[in-house]
């Protein structure tokens, strides 16, 4: 629609341009007839590339992510998945191996569909990763689209627009003004207009008042952050080594490698203190007392760092990260007891711990040796012959060796944990029996590399800065004009109107103009 | 000290409801024409009132702090109280930038039922568990709870624009809905109202039920008209002559608490009603309707733009306290700066869905009602978090 850029006042517009870059008056003759050319102040009527007439394809889809309509549908969808993903809990929290019989089970026909529906895993979910995708696209899109139509709009300004310009804003004024009085009344306004913190401008009989146009890169600045924000988040992703989430549990005293990580860590203390008193079920502290190590050219572990990691102090060092999550109460080996059968009496007892059974750990009861002939640390019969599932000790087994001191030959003795044995094996002297479990804390820790926090936290505060810049500053403009005896105010704003027209209210009353644009 | 700390927040509250009434008659009252005079001098007097009610409320907060040894915000009590200061400071604040004394007249009732509300939980004193020990909790918590009393004023200045302008419709649908918000607000009061006087009187109720195979009593601090499904009385002082739950909850709330609280809401819902019945019954009116008439002078467009510009205030400090300063703590804490934990999703929801606000107002124009509706709707989310998810969904925010 818009064919002739060039506009009356003889300023050479880029196609597309709606309202005159230099005059301010609108290049369209549709447009002229308006009564109001608030719409077109946005970016000052200047052209945007999203607007262009003529669209191929890449043109449609920039068109299409530039639209802040479908940002709005993008960000609604969001919202919404995101409220349904909370409607039961996540398959992640479940702890079960098969959702989808334990969303059947607990919530029946709902769950079923809730599973099957995907919304169980929504987060993870290839369509939600989409969707933020997509915000990301919509983002910068739309902040090039515009962001350089406002940088010429706000870079050439002029002072001097034409009265068409000035009468058709949103908050317009005239009134008759003599010419001997003008002078007096002039240099009133700009004292008004300074004193409310305006940058004034003069040229001729024109007056461009100005403030906060740092305001109007806010969005943008804001937008940017986002977009790095969500770069953050896609690099773990994609980037190797750049992310890395384990659970890790270890006893005190145990050192372990952290997996996937050149380190090594000792906890040296495990502490669980309650609270005293009244609250004595109330945990107060959860701490690791630990060295992390590295292991140097000989294969030698040198301690690189030490940390009592507690809840809220983590121990950091360069990409590591490792956080105080969990404790529990493992199983670390047996206390069994000797009988001998004849006479029931109670020989005595001894200790095995899961960690240290060998064939050669001989363990001593009275003048009686022990050794564990074999360890089955999560038993089960697999076609009648003994095997273990795991290594760990779910379901220990063992056999032992019973041998008189000096004896050539010892008898065997089965003890599997749960089950009376004695049966097995009838002929035997002695018979091995549980006395009780040895118990230790284990730390529960959470090893964490993240190499994008410092992008995402980043982008995180740059967000912010651009929200503070856009919603606590104001851009405000005010030209006014004196031409035929008359003096012309409009004036425009982005936001917050019934402010800025108290403002012009008392600026008016101090430079005695006619004007009073706001009731209470 | 402690008794101390309870006056001061007693105090706090008269103060509170002293200031309600400054404002209300500030409004009231015929347009006569010592009328502008009558309303400067009596929002003088209410908002004195107010800043006085303010400074007690936080001297009470730095007593607590001192009885406790941490900032009071850690459990549902502390969390509420601290949100009501949050409402009165905002309304303060967008006090004295627009001088609007109709706001003071709907600010404070909602400040009060929020600590009236607060009330109805647990008030002792409880130690830190280690995840909250932590500066972050005053952070964190302290800003969020700013930045949704920011939005409560905005909610509040969305209100007063709905009954000014279809607050006199007896029909379409914003007068409809707009009952429905008002009459939404009374059940909440009624909740209040039963939790209060019940607890004041000493009532108590058990039931037993099994959850999962265990054996769990509840204690009713009302009476209990619904209880949990197969639950057992152990004890329950008659009500009206009820020795036993009317109801019992259907099957599938099994959850511990969530009989009682379905309890509890239905009671709020009943009072409520009761309440409405009472207002319609003596007024014949609407209660927008009888509203409206308090409102119908003042300017839409002013009320409008305070109802803008207190969300865009409270947008960035929203951003910064339970997002960005969330997301480093729980990085601190836990390991991951974000778990998708339902706390946190419904922070996200209310963060995205005031986003999808200013760009509906800023880029596609949306004045008026719509946008009084959308912060309606935005502080509806606010809540449903604050109450709804902290009370029923669990998840590792839920320590109160
Ligand atoms: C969740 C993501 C987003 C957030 C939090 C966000 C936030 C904001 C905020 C706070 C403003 C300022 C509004 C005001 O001043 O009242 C704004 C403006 C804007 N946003 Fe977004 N935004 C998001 C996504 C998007 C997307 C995807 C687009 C893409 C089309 C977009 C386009 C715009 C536009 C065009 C403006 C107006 C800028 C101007 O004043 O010239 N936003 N946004």
């Amino acid at each position: 629609m818009i064919e002739n850029t060039k506009c009356e006042c003889g300023h050479n517009n880029p196609i597309g341009t709606i309202l005159c870059e230099y005059c301010g008056k609108p290049l369209d003759e549709g447009q002229q007839e308006k009564k109001s050319i608030e719409k077109e102040m946005r970016y000052d009527g200047v052209a945007r590339r999203s607007q262009k007439k003529e669209q191929n394809f890449l043109d449609r889809v920039w068109s299409f992510f530039s639209s802040v309509k479908v940002a709005i549908i993008l960000i609604v969808i969001t919202l919404l998945a995101s409220g349904i993903g909370t409607i039961f809990e996540q398959e992640r929290l479940t702890g079960s191996s098969d959702p989808e019989s334990y969303y059947i089970e607990k919530y029946g026909v709902w769950g079923e569909w809730y599973y099957k529906l995907g919304f169980s895993d929504m987060y993870n979910s290839w369509w939600f990763a989409t969707l933020l995708a997509m915000i990301g696209v919509s983002l910068v899109i739309c902040s090039l689209d515009r962001v350089v139509p406002l940088y010429r709009a706000l870079k050439n300004q002029t002072v001097p627009k034409s009265t068409h310009f000035i009468l058709r804003q949103r908050i317009s004024h005239q009134e008759t003004l003599k010419a001997e009085d003008k002078e007096e009344k002039w240099k009133k306004l700009i004292g008004a207009l300074k004193k409310k913190r305006y940058e004034v401008r003069q040229e001729g009989n024109s007056i461009l008042a100005e403030k906060g146009r740092i305001s109007r890169w806010g969005p943008y600045i804001n937008h940017i952050g986002l977009i790095i924000f969500l770069v953050g988040v896609l690099l773990r992703f994609i980037v190797p080594g750049w992310y890395l989430e384990q659970a890790l549990y270890i006893r005190e005293g145990e050192t372990l490698r952290l997996p996937d990580t050149p380190y090594y860590l000792k906890n040296e203390k495990f502490t669980v203190e309650m609270y005293e008193g009244e609250f004595s079920n109330v945990p107060k502290n959860y701490q690791t007392d630990a060295i992390l190590y590295e292991k140097d050219k000989n294969g030698q572990l040198v301690p690189v760092h030490r940390h009592a990691i507690r809840v809220n102090h983590p121990l950091e060092y360069n990409e590591l990260f490792l956080v105080q999550a969990d404790y529990q109460m493992e199983t670390t080996g047996l206390k069994l007891k000797v009988i001998e059968k004849q006479t029931k009496k109670n020989l005595g007892t001894f200790s095995v711990d899961f960690q240290k059974i060998s064939a050669n750990q001989v363990y001593k009861v009275g003048d009686l040796e022990i050794r564990a002939l074999e360890y089955y640390p999560d038993f089960v019969l697999q076609n009648g012959r003994p095997a273990t599932q795991s290594q760990e000790p779910n379901l220990p087994a063992f056999v032992f060796e019973v041998k008189a001191k000096g004896a050539n030959e010892g008898e065997k003795s089965w003890v599997i944990s749960g089950q009376d044995t004695s049966s097995l094996t009838p002929q035997n002297k002695y018979e091995i029996d549980l006395e009780g479990i040895e118990t230790a804390l284990s730390s529960g820790l959470l090893i964490r590399v993240d190499q994008s926090l410092p992008i995402i936290f980043a982008g995180g505060f740059i967000c912010l800065i651009g929200l503070v810049m856009g919603f606590y500053w104001h851009h405000r403009r005010i030209w006014i004009k004196y031409e035929d005896g008359k003096i012309y105010l409009g004036s425009h704003t982005n936001k917050s109107w019934y402010s800025l027209r108290r403002e012009i209210d008392q600026i008016a009353e101090q430079s005695g103009l006619r004007l009073k644009l706001t009731q209470e | 000290m402690e008794r101390l700390m309870e006056n001061l927040l007693l105090f706090t509250f008269i103060l509170y409801l002293c200031a309600f009434i400054a404002f209300a008659i500030a409004i009231s009252g015929k347009k006569i024409k010592d009328q502008k005079k009558k309303e400067r001098r009596w929002g003088n007097i209410a908002i004195g009132v107010t800043i006085a009610g303010v400074a007690c409320h936080l001297a009470f907060t730095i007593t607590r702090i001192l009885v406790t040894g941490h900032f009071p915000t850690s459990n549902m009590f502390e969390f509420t109280t601290f949100l009501c200061f949050a409402i009165v400071l905002a309304f303060i604040v967008i006090f004295f930038i627009y001088r609007s004394v109709v706001l003071g007249a709907f600010a404070m009732p909602l400040a009060l039922i929020i600590l009236a509300y607060a009330a109805v939980f647990p008030r002792e004193v409880q130690p830190l568990i280690p995840a909250l020990q932590s500066y972050w909790l005053v952070i964190h918590v302290g800003l969020t709870a700013l930045a949704s009393g920011m939005f409560a004023v905005g909610f509040v200045a969305g209100l007063i624009y709905l009954i000014n302008q279809v607050g006199n419709q007896k029909q379409g649908r914003n007068g409809f809905f707009l009952e429905i918000i008002l009459l939404a607000t009374l059940m909440f009061v009624g909740f209040i109202f039963t939790n209060l006087i019940s607890s004041s009187m000493g009532y108590e109720a058990q039931i037993a039920h099994i959850v999962d195979g265990e054996q769990q009593v509840q204690s009713y601090e009302i009476p209990p008209l619904v209880g949990p499904a197969d639950g057992q009385v152990q004890k329950m002082t008659p009500f009206l002559g009820l020795d036993k739950p009317l109801m019992e909850a259907p099957a599938w709330m099994k959850g511990h608490e969530s009989a009682k609280l379905l309890n509890s809401t239905l009671w709020g819902i009943l009072v409520g009603l009761l309440l409405y019945g009472l207002i319609r019954l003596i007024a014949r009116k609407r209660i927008s309707s009888l509203l409206h008439p308090l409102i119908k002078d003042w300017n839409p467009e002013l009320i409008d733009e305070i109802s803008y510009r207190s969300t865009a205030i409270a947008f960035p400090i929203f951003t910064l306290g339970a997002l960005i300063f969330a997301m480093i703590w729980a990085h601190e804490a836990w390991g991951r700066f974000w778990g998708w934990d339902p706390k946190e999703v419904w922070a996200l929801i209310t963060w995205l869905f005031y986003s999808a606000y200013l760009h509906l107002r800023l880029s596609r124009g949306w004045h008026g009602i719509r946008s009084a509706w959308l912060v309606v709707g935005g502080f509806l989310v606010i809540m449903f978090n604050q109450i709804f998810i902290n009370l029923v969904v669990s998840g590792l925010h839920s320590y109160a």
